[in-house]
């Protein structure tokens, strides 16, 4: 029998509907998988009884005839969606121990599609980095090795996804992006990342991190893997106001292989000083190959992409630190209390313990741009900037469909490199933050390896609410690309 | 009149603006479908949002915005097509999210005005800045355990209108009239419910002195004070405070205080340097709030006939003073008691009844009008037995009391204890001639010219009627005979 971990979402949803297997042996096949690769701490929490129980559930569901588009899939879950009586912990130590009692509307959909839930993927705490380094719950390992051998990073802050998925331990998972979360990781681990336009997913019951920029998408292994899935997230949702009342497309049938006579924009500034040769390479045989698949390769400009990073870096720590404010030690989470403290004794020290110190370091950073006498030199000037990056791509995407760039300036770097400098680690980012800003859907594909052998991505960016153009670009760069490379211990 | 406070070294004129903030009526909260209900169990009107629990979202409540604009109607305001919820961050323990969601530059309501009504019968006008729309914080209880607090979340995320005026009040009274506009204007809309003892009305104070016509004073703001009276006597303690204080050589800082109402004084709470940043900035959760003409035209025709409009119409249609229509006005209860008195009767006579009578009989008993034991329409039938001679208005009196009483129909009152008027002729002419036989002295009194004897006649016949016999009958015939 062939290794039910190495199949597709679509694969395994087509041999579930033929009968070739059951979800509760899919389900054991990735269970078992998730202990074979404990070693790369994908996972913050396993679910294993719960994931048998769906998958059984499932099993019968569809013995009935009442299959769901993501009927008996396992999946693992961003352990930022809260997940009904499972702990969620956003990767801090704040939420340690928080069961919520209520389930995220994503999750939900995904769920009532006949979604099987692994266990909560690791993550960058409160999704803020780029490394998957400031978990609380231990760093996640990039399952792919470069030639020396050390332990990488997994990208982030998504990386548990990123790594569960790449690993075999999960046929697709859960991501969330506000500046890059889904798709640099997906580069990083050589699997498909989309970030679908702001307001396409709900994000109730995220635990928030910006929330004009946070997203949630799809990590899979394939283009087709990330329709079917986005399919069955989104949707609009009354419970969150920023959610768009419009319908959900067949992501899927946008798959039509087909891009003959689009056209296909290449931003100039996203040509950065000190581009890697192999970045640059990289994305000149995308732009190849777009070609020659009958696109039209026009260049664009987005002249205030080089605004893009300083401006994230001012309204989603200053988001952040209001929105982290609720984790105070009162009602839920990590209290830290001695006797005969006041009301501020308890929020300095439980916030103080609770909170690591890249997200002290962004509350900090929100807190001084909004403050009384910065508010207007910061945080005005950067939602200034931000309709402009919008207007840039507004003004691109009069002449192209789609924008193809890099996904990320490198491939994945070893665990401790970029720690002692934030800004270093923040560019990571410089390639995704702009589509996010402009609340556009992205989409990283792998399409080649580097020198070091490592997967590195490309971006194709999207109209809002324009995923499928994304979809069927994507879909045609990875029939060229034919990225058939795999993690070691995880080839075909 | 301008009030005046003399100090030692001259007069002094107060300036005051008011932030009332008044709890919209609806049935659940600003962001949430959690219930408003008063009085429940602590925490029991909470949803996951209120709790601020991970990942929850606010979702604004239309009919709470519908009441915002309804309320910037009422007080002939601006309605802003636009508007901008933003979050106003601090930390408290009765704050769960962190951070209010109010509205800073950009609120659902702008300039408008209410005319004050003082007791003289003149008008003021003072300035409305603008309304908006925020939500409550929940309560902090420091009394029910000895080492913690206990916090209540009920009243978290309850809808709050923040009114602020213009700094237009120039006394305590016009802060008083203000007020008291202010809170028959909600009231009428349906609004706000203006109950300031159960805090659903509560209204903060900023008071400065100045010399007369001069600029403005620096400002101390008085927060939370929770009546009327306790506003006025607020505003006159802490002007009278700031006097001394610069008389007395010292500075007025700007800072926030507290009014003392046991004590009589107020005191600091918070200097301007302690004050908190409050960093405002527009909430990404929310769209922003966008109406169209129509939006706004379909609850101007909602809107009833306001304070304003009545107590015109009550003066236009009905002839009655500014100052009784004042009165009547003053509370939308007591005017719709007066239409329902003056439906068919004379206005001014209803009037009179409605406001010496019964709210004087009302105010000695401490009853408010929706308590009043004598209904509208008794009140009515009542004056239409004096319109129709069936009792004198010296009897209506004493019908009246028993109404108060009782409660009683007065066509029953008045049957059952025989005090129908005489009118029969026959009657008062027997009982006056019996008080001319057995007075002829003062008969002669008053045809020698005497001509005020004739009152005592007058009131000898009604006490011998036991106060029944129509007096102008009885004033007539007592005439005819004596002088006829």
């Amino acid at each position: 029998m062939t290794d039910l971990t190495k199949l597709t979402l679509a694969e395994a949803r087509d041999g579930l509907a033929k009968g070739d297997y059951t979800s509760v042996e899919l389900t054991e096949a990735h269970l078992k998988s998730m202990d074979a690769h404990r070693n790369l701490n994908a996972y913050i929490t396993e679910t294993p009884e719960k994931a048998m129980e769906m998958a059984k559930a499932s099993d019968a569901k569809r013995a009935n005839g009442s299959a769901g588009k993501m009927e008996g899939l396992p999946i693992a879950v961003k352990d930022l969606f809260c997940t009904e009586g499972v702990q969620t912990t956003a990767a801090s130590h704040i939420l340690e121990g928080f069961k919520p009692e209520y389930e995220s509307t994503v999750t939900s959909n995904l769920f009532g599609n006949g979604a099987v839930m692994l266990g909560k993927a690791n993550l960058d705490e409160f999704a803020m980095g780029s490394s998957n380094t400031s978990s609380y719950y231990g760093n996640v390992i990039n399952p792919w090795k470069d030639k020396s051998g050390k332990d990488l990073v997994p990208g982030g802050s998504s990386g548990g996804s990123a790594a569960a998925v790449a690993a075999n331990m999960a046929l697709a998972a859960t991501g969330t992006d506000t500046g890059g979360s889904i798709r640099q990781p997906a580069s990083y681990c050589g699997i498909v990342g989309l970030k679908p336009t702001y307001g396409r997913c709900s994000r109730w019951g995220i635990v928030a991190f910006a929330s004009s920029l946070d997203q949630a998408g799809p990590m899979t292994k394939t283009v087709r893997d990330a329709a079917i899935m986005l399919g069955s997230m989104a949707g609009h949702d009354a419970k969150d106001s920023t959610s768009a009342p419009i319908a959900v497309p067949d992501f899927e049938a946008a798959l039509t292989g087909d891009i003959r006579g689009m056209k296909i924009g290449i931003p100039k500034e996203y040509r950065v000083d000190g581009m890697p040769e192999e970045i640059s390479k990289l994305w000149d045989n995308g732009v190849a190959m777009l070609r020659d698949a009958g696109a039209e390769v026009v260049d664009v400009t987005l002249p205030h992409t080089k605004y893009a990073l300083g401006t994230y870096y001012i309204v989603a720590p200053a988001e952040a630190s209001s929105n982290l404010a609720r984790y105070d030690g009162l009602r839920y989470g990590q209290r830290v209390m001695d006797d005969g403290d006041s009301l501020d004794d308890m929020y300095m020290k439980s916030r103080a313990a609770g909170f690591g110190k890249e997200v002290q370091r962004r509350i900090m950073i929100g807190t001084y741009v909004l403050s009384a006498g910065y508010y207007d030199a910061y945080y005005n000037k950067a939602l200034k900037v931000r309709r402009r990056i919008y207007q840039d791509f507004e003004g691109a995407f009069g002449q192209v469909d789609a924008i193809l760039t890099p996904t990320a300036p490198s491939a994945a770097f070893a665990i401790g490199e970029n720690e002692g400098d934030p800004v270093k680690m923040y560019l990571n980012d410089v390639f995704t933050v702009p589509a996010s800003l402009a609340g556009l859907p992205g989409i990283s594909v792998p399409t080649g390896l580097s020198a070091e052998g490592l997967p590195l991505g490309l971006q194709l960016i999207g109209k809002p609410f324009d995923e499928e153009t994304v979809l069927r670009v994507g879909g045609v760069l990875e029939s060229a690309a034919n990225f058939t490379a795999k993690p070691a211990g995880q080839e075909g | 009149m301008s009030y005046i406070l003399e100090g030692s070294t001259g007069p002094w004129e107060i300036v005051v603006g008011l932030e009332v903030h008044c709890q919209v009526i609806s049935k659940s909260k600003l962001f949430s479908g959690a219930s408003t209900k008063f009085g429940n169990e602590p925490n029991s009107n909470v949803s996951l949002v209120d709790a601020a629990m991970p990942g929850m979202l606010p979702v604004v409540n239309a009919e709470c915005v519908r009441q915002a604009v309804k309320t910037g109607l009422g007080l002939k305001a601006k309605i802003n097509k636009e508007s901008v919820f933003a979050r106003k961050n601090y930390f408290y323990a009765d704050l769960p999210q962190g951070y209010q969601i109010s509205q800073f530059d950009k609120p659902i309501v702008g300039e408008g005005t209410i005319i004050l009504d003082m007791p003289d019968g003149s008008t003021k006008s003072v300035g409305i800045e603008r309304l908006h729309l925020e939500q409550d914080a929940g309560k902090s209880m420091h009394d029910q355990d000895p080492k913690y607090s206990h916090i209540d979340l009920n009243r978290s995320g309850v809808a709050l209108m923040e009114i602020v005026s213009m700094p237009d009040i120039r006394s305590p009274e016009e802060a008083g009239a203000y007020l008291t506009k202010l809170r028959a204007i909600v009231r009428y809309l349906g609004t706000c419910d203006g109950n300031m003892n159960e805090g659903s009305m509560r209204c903060d104070a900023n008071v400065s002195v100045r010399r007369p016509g001069e600029g403005f004073g620096t400002r101390c703001e008085i927060k939370n004070v929770n009546s009327i009276r306790f506003v006025m006597q607020a505003i006159e303690i802490e002007a009278k405070r700031q006097i001394e204080v610069i008389e007395g050589g010292g500075e007025i800082q700007q800072e926030t205080r507290l009014y003392d109402q046991r004590l009589g004084e107020t005191r600091s709470m918070r200097s301007k340097e302690m004050a908190h940043d409050y960093r405002y900035f527009p909430d990404p959760d929310l769209l922003p709030l966008v109406f169209d003409d129509a939006f706004i035209s379909e609850i101007e025709k909602e809107l009833p006939e306001l304070p304003d409009e009545k107590k015109a119409r009550f003066m236009r249609e009905n002839g009655l003073s500014a100052y009784d229509a004042g009165v009547l006005v003053a509370e939308k209860e007591k005017a719709d008691y007066y239409e329902v008195v003056a439906k068919g009767r004379d206005g001014k006579l209803a009037a009179n009844w409605v406001i010496t009578n019964l709210f004087g009989a009302l105010n000695k008993a401490e009853v408010g009008i929706s308590d009043s034991p004598v209904t509208a329409e008794n009140l009515g039938k009542l004056i239409d037995l004096i319109s129709d001679d069936t009792i004198s208005g010296r009897i209506a009196k004493d019908v009246f009391e028993i109404m108060i009483e009782t409660g009683g129909d007065p066509e029953k009152i008045v049957e059952e204890k025989g005090l129908k008027q005489i009118t029969d002729t026959g009657a008062i002419e027997t009982a006056i001639d019996e008080v001319i036989a057995a007075n002829p002295d003062k008969v002669e009194e008053i045809r020698a010219g005497k001509d005020k004897m004739l009152g005592w006649f007058v009131g000898q016949v009604m006490k011998s009627t036991g106060g029944k016999a129509n007096p102008g009958m009885v004033n007539k015939l007592l005439r005819d005979k004596i002088l006829g």
